[in-house]
């Protein structure tokens, strides 16, 4: 499952986000600290994770750490997948 | 002592920690007016250095015009040097209002308002007209001051990539359901000099029974055949619901902004923009300048031409020179150099040729886009420019960039 998770965050990162076809991002590239997205971008982020997996993320879960890179981002998806 | 030397460490890491990150900004002491060549002192204590201006918004070399000098003087002279009071209080002359008239027909809407400056007017027409029930949809790109009103004010944020029209579109679906839905850009990019499709943007928005807020502070003044701003180069004036625009680029350089468009909303703004209500307006001898600037451009078109065939020149001879610049057709001319150190090492070349231009890197520009932007002006004459251009020659050929790609000058310097 992680896996799945993870393909499709990925995915949706690179759609969402990516400006040229020429950049790279792997999963534990740094998306916010790495100035790949700002924190105000974040938004259509959460929106789409939490309508794909039916899942309510509270402010203080979202926060830049949280969405840095793919791979705690699927960490941050499982969690509250978790507590459903 | 309230500022203990503990207090003052924290601050001092801080400063430290710029310093070491290599983005501590250090001013340059110009010494004369503001124009196509200035004198500057730098570092600190050097002697003057005579240098040819090419990182100034003064697009239309307005910012030191005898006549807009002549004007302020008048306007000094003839209603005072300062209000000492906010607008609603006793801060309102006749000379304010003329100006909101004036711009309200220079740029085609139905109403304008004067702000202390554009920041301030972003600042405070988001929170004025929109509330929870809405929501803001910025393009990925627009300027801070835009991004600050937007986190002041209560609506749902959301954001499009860059220029992109179908991005746009989804969101404009996604947010179907909210009272009011507010699509942002700026008209001219600042740091790609690239232009809003504002065209296809109105169209999108009139679909989607959306508003449109453009800022066009880098637009004002000069683009579209008249100058009147992007909205008239894209055909589009009279449909965009608010410009936002400052006096202190091409419009005369000194200070001061707007909020211009659909009447009610510049009503609101009169009644609720807190950078409004709480603080002055425009000095008088500002509001006077102004008021010659516009003078100046309703009646001739000759500086914006001269401003474009300058611009023109200047991007194809950095073209032709063998420059990767970032695309557009406007006055603001990005040479890409993508590494941080290569943008920084280049403008301090430029600078001994007698070039001013400075070196832009992440955060201002993304990561691995950092370059010189450097910026057209009226004021240029082609000796300028052609000085201008083989300074840019001499240190390309220096870091060996002048026909090179972006992958080829990234795996040489990285990105």
């Amino acid at each position: 499952m992680r896996d799945e998770i993870r393909e499709i965050v990925l995915d949706y990162v690179i759609r969402e986000y990516m400006e040229d076809q020429d950049e790279e991002i792997t999963y534990d590239t740094a998306l916010i600290s790495g100035g790949f997205i700002d924190s105000f971008s974040m938004v259509s982020l959460k929106v789409f994770l939490e309508t794909k997996y039916g899942i309510k993320l509270p402010d203080e879960a979202a926060t830049p750490e949280a969405f840095d890179n793919v791979e705690s981002i699927t960490d941050l998806v499982i969690e509250f997948l978790n507590k459903k | 002592m309230a500022y203990s030397e503990k207090v003052r460490s924290t601050y001092q890491e801080q400063l430290q920690g710029l310093q070491e990150a290599g983005i501590f900004k250090i001013e340059r002491y110009i010494h004369s007016v503001q124009d196509a060549e200035i004198e500057v002192e730098f570092p600190p204590g050097a002697p003057l250095k005579k240098v040819i201006n090419i990182c100034a918004n003064n697009y239309l070399g307005l910012s030191s015009h005898p006549d807009v000098v002549a004007a302020a003087h008048v306007g000094l002279d003839d209603r005072g040097y300062g209000m000492s009071s906010v607008r609603f209080i006793c801060g309102t002359q006749d000379i304010h209002k003329q100006l909101e008239s004036k711009l309200t027909e220079f740029l085609g809407t139905e109403d304008t308002i004067l702000f202390p400056s554009c920041m301030d007017a972003n600042a405070g027409v988001f929170e004025a007209i929109l509330n929870e029930q809405d929501v803001m949809i910025c393009d990925r790109l627009v300027h801070a001051s835009l991004i600050d009103g937007i986190r002041l004010c209560k609506a749902a944020q959301d954001s499009f990539k860059h220029s992109d029209m179908a991005h746009l579109e989804e969101k404009l679906i996604l947010h179907a359901d909210k009272r009011n839905k507010l699509v942002i850009t700026d008209g001219v990019y600042s740091m790609d000099g690239d232009t809003a499709k504002l065209d296809e943007m109105v169209a999108l928005c009139e679909k989607y029974d959306a508003m449109l807020l453009v800022d066009d502070s880098h637009s004002s003044g000069f683009i579209g055949r008249t100058g009147r701003g992007t909205h008239e180069k894209c055909g589009v004036v009279g449909k965009i619901d608010i410009i936002t625009t400052t006096f202190g680029k091409a419009l005369g350089g000194a200070s001061g902004g707007c909020v211009s468009g659909r009447r009610e909303l510049v009503e609101l703004c009169r009644q609720k923009a807190r950078p409004y209500l709480f603080s002055n307006t425009i000095a008088p001898p500002v509001v006077a300048g102004v008021l010659r600037v516009l003078d100046i451009l309703s009646k001739t078109t000759e500086r914006r031409d001269k401003l474009e065939k300058n611009a023109n020149w200047w991007r194809q001879s950095l073209t032709d020179a063998g420059f990767v610049l970032q695309p557009g057709d406007t006055p603001i001319v990005p040479v890409m150099l993508f590494n941080a150190k290569l943008s920084q090492d280049f403008a301090r070349d430029l600078f001994a040729e007698g070039v001013y231009a400075i070196g832009f890197f992440h955060p201002v520009v993304p990561q691995g886009k950092a370059r010189i932007r450097t910026q057209i002006s009226a004021a240029h004459e082609m000796h300028h420019l052609e000085k201008a251009l083989a300074a840019f020659i001499k240190v390309g050929k220096k870091y060996d960039i002048l026909g090179k790609t972006k992958k080829e000058i990234t795996a040489m310097y990285g990105a």
